[in-house]
């Protein structure tokens, strides 16, 4: 009785849709991944993932969305493109995983919060400033990682090499203003389509707050 | 002088904001060896930064428009070729340019955030038409085809004979493949060839194209520490002299970060390393004569000078003991410092 009742629950986790919504936002056919492992095998960062990157791909096809979505592996996949280049089928194995993250960005998961604020951190120098305020980028994400002084120690030999700059080199003309405007389409942009999909799905969205 | 197969050309040249800070020896250099091999840089005027990698793991059209932008600045100015030191900044330019190319031709189907609708989306960003035809290409491709190896080798006047150094493409310089389009994806040889061109000995390392840890650095320092440890001791089990990159932030992590690595490597019972790491563009300047302040050598943390001393000595006892160099360097170990 109860192994009928386990499988009862695990059909229940499935979402049959979550396949086709990562193909259509990635654009790769998911179901041509056989399983093969090529893609771990080549991943350097298997060691701290939770479930390697042929597992996230399973997670996938088996419609398991809230285990994909909530796991650490998309978030600390570094876009290295040792997976996408080595696929046999052709499969763009990166890309996936860059989807899963903008999906789990809008259902709200963060398992890895300091790789999200510091993407957060570093987009925001951008709409400010035009370009990345390395310096800036580095006080903002020590506050706000909660770890202010891991990289303390970098400061000394950057200063001593002329490579601190107290202040932003900011675009000469008009760049600076153009990027702050393609940051606010974005978020009025991304705070409209998730006022959509919560209409029928009522998911929470922070996508909107990130890009800002 | 001119090149092997082409006349060296003039390009639109987008620097990336490392290149204005962190990795200002980078931009330096770059310059540096450009001019003096002919190739004309124009820089993007009122360059903006292109998205890298935080970008696209957020949003594709966000990541397009950033870098479209900077596209468009090139084409403004008459430019449809971009070069860069930059491979992160190479990956957002041309997969930019590429998803742009694609909505060119609605005929081939794509998909949702490819294709027409890929560019509409990015214009509804950037409120204004986007790029056509500019796309980017790195300054080491265009070092190896523009001008050639044979030219690059014709102008070095100070070979760097009996340097062993360990060509470290990182990831994406040549991935993926479909998107990069220059050189081998899995064994990549145009920096061997820039170096081989330099008088150094190349030696064979299997981690060319293994990740150094990327942006992990700040989010998650430890991940970051394992990788680059690696790469390092790598080089040193290959018996380099130096790692010899072409990217800023391969640089950072190994050389920038060392103490923090070496820490890591000692609490695991290391040693840690002392070899330097830096910029192709640095060694290829060295070669031709350039000054060492147009080459920013005093801004690597390890110093270059300490391991091109050790290697001249070397090379002088060597030749001293068993006749005039070959160029091929000797295939025993050196000693990890």
């Amino acid at each position: 009785m109860q192994t009928s009742v386990r499988s009862l629950d695990l059909a229940a986790a499935r979402d049959p849709a979550f396949q086709a919504d990562v193909e259509r936002e990635s654009g790769q056919t998911l179901a041509s991944c056989y399983q093969c492992g090529n893609c771990t095998a080549g991943c350097v960062y298997t060691p701290d993932y939770d479930f390697p990157v042929h597992q996230v791909m399973r997670l996938v096809q088996l419609g398991l969305r809230e285990q994909a979505l909530s796991c650490r592996s998309i978030w600390l996949c570094a876009t290295c493109q040792a997976c996408t280049t080595r696929c046999p089928n052709n499969i763009d194995v990166a890309k996936v995983m860059d989807v899963l993250r903008h999906m789990a960005r809008r259902a709200g998961h963060a398992p890895e919060a300091n790789v999200k604020t510091f993407a957060d951190s570093f987009l925001s120098s951008v709409a400010k400033h035009g370009r990345v305020f390395e310096a800036g980028l580095a006080a903002v994400f020590a506050i706000k990682s909660g770890k202010p002084m891991q990289d303390a120690g970098l400061g000394l030999p950057m200063l001593t090499r002329g490579k601190l700059a107290f202040l932003p080199h900011e675009p000469e003309g008009n760049g600076k203003a153009e990027v702050a405007a393609i940051f606010a389409r974005f978020g009025r942009f991304a705070a409209d389509k998730s006022r959509a999909e919560a209409g029928d799905s009522a998911k929470p969205s922070d996508t909107t707050e990130d890009s800002k | 002088m001119s090149g092997s197969s082409t006349t060296p050309a003039t390009l639109a040249y987008y620097p990336g904001c490392s290149q204005t800070g962190t990795a200002a020896e980078y931009d330096r250099s770059t310059r540096a060896c450009c001019q003096a091999l002919g190739v004309r840089l124009v820089d993007v005027p009122d360059w903006t930064c292109c998205g890298s990698t935080p970008a696209h793991t957020v949003d594709h059209i966000l990541a397009g428009a950033l870098a479209a932008r900077n596209l468009l600045q090139a084409e403004l100015i008459g430019h449809d070729r971009v070069t860069t030191p930059c491979p992160s900044c190479l990956a957002a330019l041309r997969t930019a340019s590429h998803h742009l190319a694609a909505g060119a031709h609605p005929e081939n189907g794509a998909p949702e955030d490819t294709g027409p609708s890929y560019r509409a989306q990015v214009e509804r960003l950037l409120d204004r038409p986007a790029p056509l035809r500019a796309d980017a290409v790195s300054v080491l491709q265009v070092l190896v085809e523009d001008v050639g190896t044979e030219a690059m080798a014709a102008a070095v006047t100070k070979p760097l004979t009996g340097l062993r150094v360990a060509p470290y493409y990182g990831c994406l310089l040549n991935r993926p493949p479909g998107l990069m389009q220059f050189d081998d994806p899995e064994n990549p040889t145009a920096l061997d060839r820039v170096l081989t061109a330099c008088g150094a000995t190349v030696v064979d390392f299997p981690f060319k194209t293994e990740c150094c840890g990327a942006a992990f650095g700040m989010p998650r320092l430890d991940v970051m520490l394992r990788l680059s440890e690696r790469i390092l001791g790598m080089a040193a089990s290959c018996g380099a002299d130096m790692v010899v990159v072409a990217c800023p932030l391969c640089q950072m992590n190994l050389d920038l970060r060392r103490g923090q690595v070496n820490a890591f490597a000692q609490g695991r019972g290391g040693t840690g390393y002392a070899m330097p790491v830096p910029y192709f563009t640095q060694l290829l300047g060295l070669a031709l004569g350039l000054p060492e302040a147009a080459l920013g050598l005093d801004k690597l943390v390890v110093p270059l000078g300490p391991a091109l001393e050790a290697a001249r000595a070397r090379e002088a006892a060597r030749t001293s003991q068993a006749g005039p160099a070959n160029g091929n360097g000797p295939k025993e170990k050196a000693p990890c410092a």
